[in-house]
């Protein structure tokens, strides 16, 4: 049981990774904490692809004309999309963080909440005034 | 001349990616008209490309695209069958004629100098939307799906300049649609693991021997919560009602009738082609969590729209109860209901473009959209106010539109598997449907106007020919339904058979 779960510690990293990641983006109220949560969940996932791709004993796949094991590198080149798509993710979630920040004066959840729950009850009472 | 017509499965996708980046060029010379017009230009080209390979695939069988001439399944490779053929008509017709409807109230809505940036962020959706349509090779799906659900996180929080909250249910959306299209790659992983490829004909050929892999049933259940996410099946519906409310007119009309509907068609995909019924967890998937979910959206979509003071939010709602239905024509899993499930996701395109259409007309004239700001304006925009009525009554399932069609196949869909407890709760949704759209119309017609309010004129031309050809589409094709029946159920026909 125990030589089942150390062989495949790979994984389980991955899942405590994972696992803390989304916790985060649920658990926290600092918008920022929440973008930093999903990055964390996003890099497991790489992590999961990168793993899959290894092979044992396996080299780059270059070819050398001698007989060798190759690394699948094809979990890498997709990883590499996924990157892409993790920092254009980011990149925007910060800005819409920054321009959060602009309007409502404050990054917690709790407060802008409050925040709209003033501004919705404004514009009802204004309409019916 | 036929050399070219054979690269069109590409150029569909190609052109309106390119011209993204040409569309920034146009803020050398600050032309917002040149840039709404090229996006004009674009989503026609793109429509006309969706109108030929549709007949091409109802004529002549399915085509297989190899791009860069790799062969599948090393190269990716694009799959055009009956149902994304169809769903390709759809997205590129939603924007073939809510462009032409965006130009004045774009000009309303967003900053000038921002607006050429919107339209270039507006053909990278377009470009994600039909990109997940058309691709055969599952992680392409992905980063296209990211393409678009990111052109769309922006595009919603450029509504900032009408309303604060389009930033924080921008921010929301984001949060929420990464995690879904996370998990929807999670899954992806663990295909790729056990069975080494990633092109949608070959992973389903291979998961066939697979079915009692605990990777299989892994990949499986990441996907499925994925998607579900991105289609907004009630409970994983929160990111949507703030989203479509606060959004710019153009992009509630254009997201509200196609985001959601590609992701139940990817769902489509991979619920029937790549796991076939015959996986084991289907069925059980389908009668346990989908049914009982879409019957809850039903009742809390339409109950939700009932108390929304706010109308386009109000739609939003409605658009939660509508996927309900969707949901339950797929959960039938017979060939009527899916069938009825099809032909749901083109008709309620339908009908939420146009009820957003004529949103978009009253938040042009009003500005801010209440129950009490639109009181009595039924005379004063009676164009306007007839098409909401219209579009209001195709949404409830009056006979003649295309909202009935949709609902009776259901019914048809429920009695063949003998489920008749749900006919009841399916009427009871439309008489919800029937004292939400009401409330509207009360207020419209039976409500005085205040007497301290300006004259309001009905809307120009421009806005009202796209409202009325989309009305014009939920008769005629309420009317005519034999044609959208027939394509979907070659659809439904060939999803079911692909399953072995």
């Amino acid at each position: 049981m125990l030589a089942a779960i150390l062989d495949h510690y790979n994984y389980w990293l991955i899942i405590f990774l994972m696992m803390i990641g989304l916790y985060i983006v649920v658990s926290r109220g600092n918008l920022i904490k929440k973008i930093v949560g999903l990055n964390i969940f996003q890099t497991s996932v790489f992590l999961l692809y990168i793993t899959i791709g290894k092979v044992n004993y396996g080299t780059a796949p270059i070819l050398t004309g001698q007989p060798e094991t190759f690394s699948n590198p094809l979990p890498h080149v997709l990883i590499l999309t996924a990157i892409v798509v993790g920092i254009a993710t980011t990149a925007l979630g910060l800005a819409l963080v920054v321009r959060i920040r602009e309007s409502y004066g404050t990054i917690e959840d709790e407060e802008i909440a409050v925040s709209e729950q003033f501004q919705a009850e404004s514009e009802v009472n204004q309409i019916s005034s | 001349m036929t050399n070219w017509l054979h690269h069109i499965p590409i150029l569909i996708v190609a052109v309106p990616l390119i011209s993204a980046p040409i569309c920034v060029l146009f803020t050398f010379g600050a032309n917002r008209k040149a840039a709404w017009l090229w996006t004009l230009l674009v989503s026609w080209f793109a429509f006309l490309c969706s109108i030929y390979l549709l007949n091409y695939v109802l004529e002549n069988g399915q085509i297989s695209y190899h791009l860069g001439s790799w062969k599948p399944p090393l190269g990716i490779e694009y799959r055009i069958d009956v149902i994304n053929a169809f769903v390709l008509l759809l997205v590129s017709g939603i924007s073939a004629i809510a462009v032409p409807f965006g130009r004045l109230v774009v000009d309303r809505e967003i900053e000038p100098d921002r607006q050429i940036l919107f339209y270039t962020t507006y053909l990278l959706c377009l470009t994600g939307l039909l990109g997940v349509t058309i691709t055969g090779d599952a992680f392409n799906i992905f980063v296209f799906l990211e393409i678009s659900s990111l052109s769309s996180y922006v595009l919603i929080a450029m509504g900032v300049r009408s309303d604060r909250r389009a930033l924080t249910a921008a921010y929301n959306y984001l949060i929420l649609g990464t995690i879904g299209a996370t998990f929807f790659v999670i899954g992806l992983g663990f295909l790729y693991m056990v069975t080494g490829t990633l092109n949608i004909m070959d992973l389903s050929d291979r998961v066939t021997h697979l079915a009692d892999n605990k990777a299989v049933h892994a990949g499986y259940a990441f996907i499925i919560i994925g998607l579900a996410l991105k289609m907004a099946l009630f409970p994983m519906h929160v990111w949507l009602p703030n989203s479509y409310t606060y959004a710019p007119s153009l992009i509630s009309i254009f997201l509200a009738a196609t985001a959601t509907k590609v992701s139940i068609y990817v769902l489509l995909r991979f619920l029937f082609t790549v796991f076939g019924v015959s996986f084991d967890f289907i069925p059980l998937t389908l009668i346990f969590i989908f049914l009982p979910l879409a019957i809850i959206a039903i009742f809390f979509g339409s109950i939700g729209a009932i108390f929304q003071t706010n109308i386009k939010r109000l739609f939003a709602y409605s658009s939660v109860a509508q996927i309900g239905y969707i949901a339950i024509g797929i959960a039938l899993s017979n060939t009527i209901g899916l069938t009825a499930a099809i032909l749901h996701i083109f008709n309620h395109a339908l009908i939420k473009g146009a009820l957003f259409m004529a949103a978009g007309c009253l938040v042009y004239r009003v500005g801010k959209l209440t129950t009490d700001s639109i009181r009595g304006l039924g005379k004063e925009m009676p164009w306007t106010f007839s098409a909401l009525v219209l579009a209001g009554l195709s949404l409830i399932g009056i006979p003649t539109t295309v909202g009935f069609i949709s609902k009776w196949y259901l019914i048809l869909g429920i009695m063949e598997n003998g489920w008749w407890p749900l006919i009841p709760l399916i009427v009871m949704g439309s008489l919800l449907a029937v004292v939400y759209m009401w409330k509207i119309i009360e207020a419209a017609y039976f409500f005085q106007a205040p007497q301290d309010r300006v004259p309001v004129k009905e809307v120009p031309l421009e806005l009202l020919i796209p409202l009325w050809i989309l009305i014009g589409c939920n008769f005629y094709f309420g009317i005519q339904a034999d044609i959208t029946i027939g394509i979907s159920n070659e659809a439904a026909t060939s999803l079911l058979d692909h399953s072995p």
